[in-house]
């Protein structure tokens, strides 16, 4: 079930007020129902897959508290009988059953993840370096099915394991309250990777009805809509046509997609997380921001504090920080230090633990080259910037009147923007070469006119849709300048009755009469849904 | 008095939205007076004198080749032809329901060519058909058989969901004809008064089977209990257009079933020395359908036969319904006299 599907606005519409009618401790069990049903609508099939990590993640957390509770407990029993090393031996014998449990459920889930998403991307490696060898055998691939969103609930339930292991967490007894939190229909689409610390504190209830919170959920989601399908799905046409023939689309065509595409998946993305946030809102859940106002960041570093927030923190907290300070990389930092000296030994694990988390990062968003390649150059150019840190200051310390300065704020946004976009064009093309030819191809083709001659017009948009493209950047950029002082519907309900009204109606029109929807539109998924 | 104004705001506003959101599904929902015309046959029928003493039932076959002024004119033969482009046989089927509830016509003619179909080909068609019916079981009943998968019930519930996008093909037509219409079928027929000629006839291209699907079938069947349990007399016909090609295995099919039901067939065909078509004048469109012309001809012979063979009454005598005829006579001939100019033709005398 789409987010832009009539079905699910059906599906909505009669949970929500069921939803606020029922007893409120029902209400979690409701919504449960809800994810459930959701799900199965996505596939009967895949419900052993979300089934399976819900039971075994929420099975093996709950047995390494009982462990850690019981150990400590023992510990307090024999605090007097037994000595020192009576003590470390029983801790260290009790960690290790734990571990157990925690690598036995993340090996599992992680092992079905790779599975059904990375069989045939390794089978297409394996067979290419087959071909390599002069060999004609080749490995069949596999008809495996995706299930609806198993990157991010496998993250998800990944993420509370760890937390439960790490003892910041407590385990969720309530197998009916742990499947919830896994399956909240409204994140398993696209994310946010929520927290179980965070989400477990809105998720279940109780939620009496309040006008203003069910209000803003909706017009949170409108906004998503008008992002989806005013924006990105009118830009997916043109993205469709310079995609699917390289060969023919070069030079400015290149510089075309990587402008689209950016906005494309920008809003598609955005959009989607306004949906999912505004969905939760209307229940009165409140789910944590994915996004803020990735495109006005000034360097790559803060773009990724800005740009999918909840996958970033998840890769920082449970790749980057443990792979910087386990035990291997420490010894190594230690001997880099003695023979390399001080600085290499300050900078490996920074260097080690970035490109463990940055290919982790690749490969989570597919089953491709492209995705790795994309990740390592982000990887590169942001240690690249790190090092270049002194340079920056001492150019500031030599024109300290250019720090602050708006023109230069808007350089450094804009350049940072250009920087993202060309890297995303790695999904847009089939392979790695084939995404460097283009890029090649901007400096070859000269074919620069291609951009004022009316070439761009048969993409597959029209003047008027270009227009309404132009349209949404406005409208995008100026909610964005206003968010920056606070919520804008905050501000908006300070404002005089008819006002108000104009404006979300005004927003419902643009969304009904201006949406790539419906017969003769190409109902396009969200591009986050395929993760 | 806060309450009060919330209230009174509340409504305001919904009104507001449900006029605006009217107001932009008529604008936005074609009005089908310019070219594609087909599209507002259907429901022009509501606006009859529910008395007819024939039905036609079916495609382009029927709305372009017979006449129902001529067989007034030439029988009193009180007619309507209830068809659209391309109409499916679960078209024709929901639409025979349809009028079945403002009338009982003593005979129903329906035209056979869309057995071959066993889903709808493309929606514009299925739009054409449905849209004009007036909210009833029968269009239910018809969206359903007729939706393709990229295809929402909803939106033919609220056309404006389908049509959001026109508001860039705005015509001036679509502001004239904003709360009103206007009459562009003559009882159901569409007048062409030009004529081209058919080429030589290339034979259909074999089929892997030459079978009529179950769909099909199974509405065929329905159709004609319906007209069973409605005690209306079902005559089947093949029109004369020579495309699409009417296989003889297809004829096979139809004349068998026609037999086993005890149904009056007539593939107008076979007949073509006693209606006197002539393909090098009597079709507009290289023979795929009937002109003017053709269309008389064809309406002056079934209009004979429906007299002797099923003794349809000249109703001509009734001055209530003559009336009204010589309304859309006088229509008839102006638009024959309005398209003569249009295609630099010299009237018929």
């Amino acid at each position: 079930m789409l987010f832009t599907s009539y079905g699910f606005l059906g599906f909505l519409l009669l949970l929500i007020p069921l939803y606020y009618l029922i007893p409120k401790r029902g209400q979690w069990i409701l919504l449960l129902g809800g994810s459930y049903l959701f799900y199965f609508l996505a596939g009967p099939d895949y419900l052993l897959y979300i089934l399976t990590t819900t039971v075994t993640t929420w099975y093996a957390a709950g047995r390494i508290e009982d462990n850690a509770r019981a150990a400590s407990a023992c510990l307090k029993e024999h605090k007097e009988d037994w000595d020192k090393e009576e003590r470390k031996a029983y801790k260290e014998g009790q960690k290790a059953r734990r571990l157990q449990w925690f690598l036995g459920c993340l090996l599992l889930n992680l092992g079905i993840l790779a599975v059904v998403k990375y069989t045939n991307f390794a089978i297409a490696n394996v067979n290419g370096i087959l071909s390599l060898l002069g060999q004609t055998r080749r490995l069949p691939f596999l008809s495996l099915a995706l299930p609806m969103g198993i990157s991010f609930y496998t993250f998800q339930a990944m993420g509370y394991l760890i937390d439960v292991y790490r003892g910041t967490a407590p385990a969720q007894r309530s197998l009916g309250r742990f499947a919830l939190f896994v399956s909240f229909f409204p994140q398993l689409i696209q994310g946010p990777i929520s927290r179980f610390g965070d989400l477990s504190q809105t998720l279940y209830g109780p939620h009496p009805f309040e006008r203003k919170t069910v209000a803003f959920g909706l017009q949170r989601m409108l906004w998503g809509y008008f992002k989806k399908l005013v924006i990105a799905d009118r830009a997916l046409v043109a993205v469709k046509t310079l995609m699917a023939d390289p060969g023919s689309y070069q030079g400015a065509y290149v510089l075309a997609i990587i402008i689209i595409y950016s906005l494309e998946l920008y809003a598609d993305f955005t959009g989607g997380i306004d949906i999912t946030i505004g969905v939760a809102q209307t229940l009165g859940i409140r789910l944590e921001e994915n996004f803020i106002r990735p495109y006005f960041s000034k360097s790559l570093k803060e773009y990724w504090r800005r740009w999918h927030i909840s996958m970033g923190t998840w890769f920082r907290d449970y790749i980057f920080y443990p792979a910087s300070i386990a035990k291997p990389m420490q010894r190594l930092t230690r001997w880099t230090k003695a023979h390399w000296g001080a600085w290499a030994g300050r900078r490996l694990p920074v260097y080690l633990a970035s490109f463990l988390t940055w290919f982790a990062t690749g490969i989570w968003h597919g089953a491709s080259w492209n995705f790795i390649v994309w990740a390592l150059l982000n990887y590169v150019i942001l240690m690249v910037s790190e090092e270049l840190e002194p340079l920056y200051a001492r150019f500031y310390q030599r024109f300290p009147q250019v720090e602050g300065k708006w023109l230069w704020r808007l350089f450094q946004v804009g350049r940072t923007a250009m920087l993202v976009s060309c890297l995303k064009v790695f999904d847009c093309y089939p392979d790695v070469s084939v995404t460097f030819r283009m890029f090649a191809s901007l400096l070859t083709a000269r074919n620069w006119s291609v951009l004022w001659d009316g070439s761009l017009l048969a993409l597959g948009l029209t003047g008027l849709d270009y227009a309404i493209l132009a349209l949404g950047i406005v409208l995008l950029s100026a909610v964005s300048l206003v968010q920056r002082t606070g919520s804008v519907r905050e501000k908006l309900t300070q404002k005089p009755y008819w006002l108000k009204f104009l404006l979300w109606y005004g927003l419902f029109l643009l969304v009904l009469l201006l949406g790539a929807y419906g017969v003769g539109y190409d109902a396009s998924q969200f591009i986050y849904n395929q993760f | 008095m806060k309450k009060n104004r919330t209230a009174l705001r509340a409504c305001a506003s919904a009104l507001i939205i449900a006029l605006s959101l009217l107001l932009l599904q008529r604008l936005l929902t074609p009005k089908y007076v310019d070219d594609v015309v087909e599209g507002a046959f259907i429901a022009e029928f509501y606006e009859e004198e529910m008395s007819h003493d024939l039905l036609f039932i079916g495609d382009c076959e029927v709305y372009e080749n017979f006449s129902p002024p001529e067989l007034w004119r030439e029988y009193g033969i009180n007619s309507y032809i209830r068809g659209s482009a391309q109409q499916y046989i679960w078209q024709s089927y929901y639409l025979l329901e349809d009028a079945l509830r403002y009338e009982t016509p003593s005979v129903v003619v329906f035209n056979v060519l869309s057995l071959q179909y066993n889903q709808s080909q493309r929606e514009a068609y299925n739009r054409m058909s449905i849209e004009g019916m007036r909210w009833s079981p029968s269009k239910v009943g018809s969206i359903l058989a007729s939706m393709g998968p990229e295809e929402s019930f909803l939106d033919y519930v609220f056309p404006l969901l389908r049509y959001h996008s026109r508001w860039s093909q705005l015509t001036g037509a679509d502001v004239e004809y904003l709360f009103d219409s206007k009459k562009v079928s003559h009882n159901g027929y569409y007048m062409r008064v030009d004529a081209r000629p058919a080429g030589e006839v290339p034979t259909g291209k074999p089929l892997a089977d030459y079978s009529f699907g179950d769909k099909a079938w199974e509405y065929m069947d329905k159709m004609v209990e319906l007209c069973e349990r409605e005690g209306v007399r079902l005559v089947l016909i093949k029109a004369p257009s020579l495309y699409p090609y009417w296989y003889p295995q297809w004829e096979e099919q139809v004349e068998a079933y026609a037999a086993e039901k005890g149904l009056s067939y007539v593939n107008f065909l076979e007949i073509q020395e006693e209606t006197g078509i002539d393909y090098a004048t009597d079709t507009y469109d290289g023979g795929l359908h009937m002109n003017l012309s053709g269309a008389e001809k064809l309406s002056h012979w079934l209009g004979a036969w429906l007299t002797q063979e099923v003794g349809l009454p000249d109703r001509r005598v009734e001055p209530k319904l003559s009336a009204a005829w010589e309304e859309k006579l006088a229509f008839y001939e102006a638009e024959k006299l309005a398209q003569y100019e249009k295609y630099g033709l010299t009237p018929e005398k």
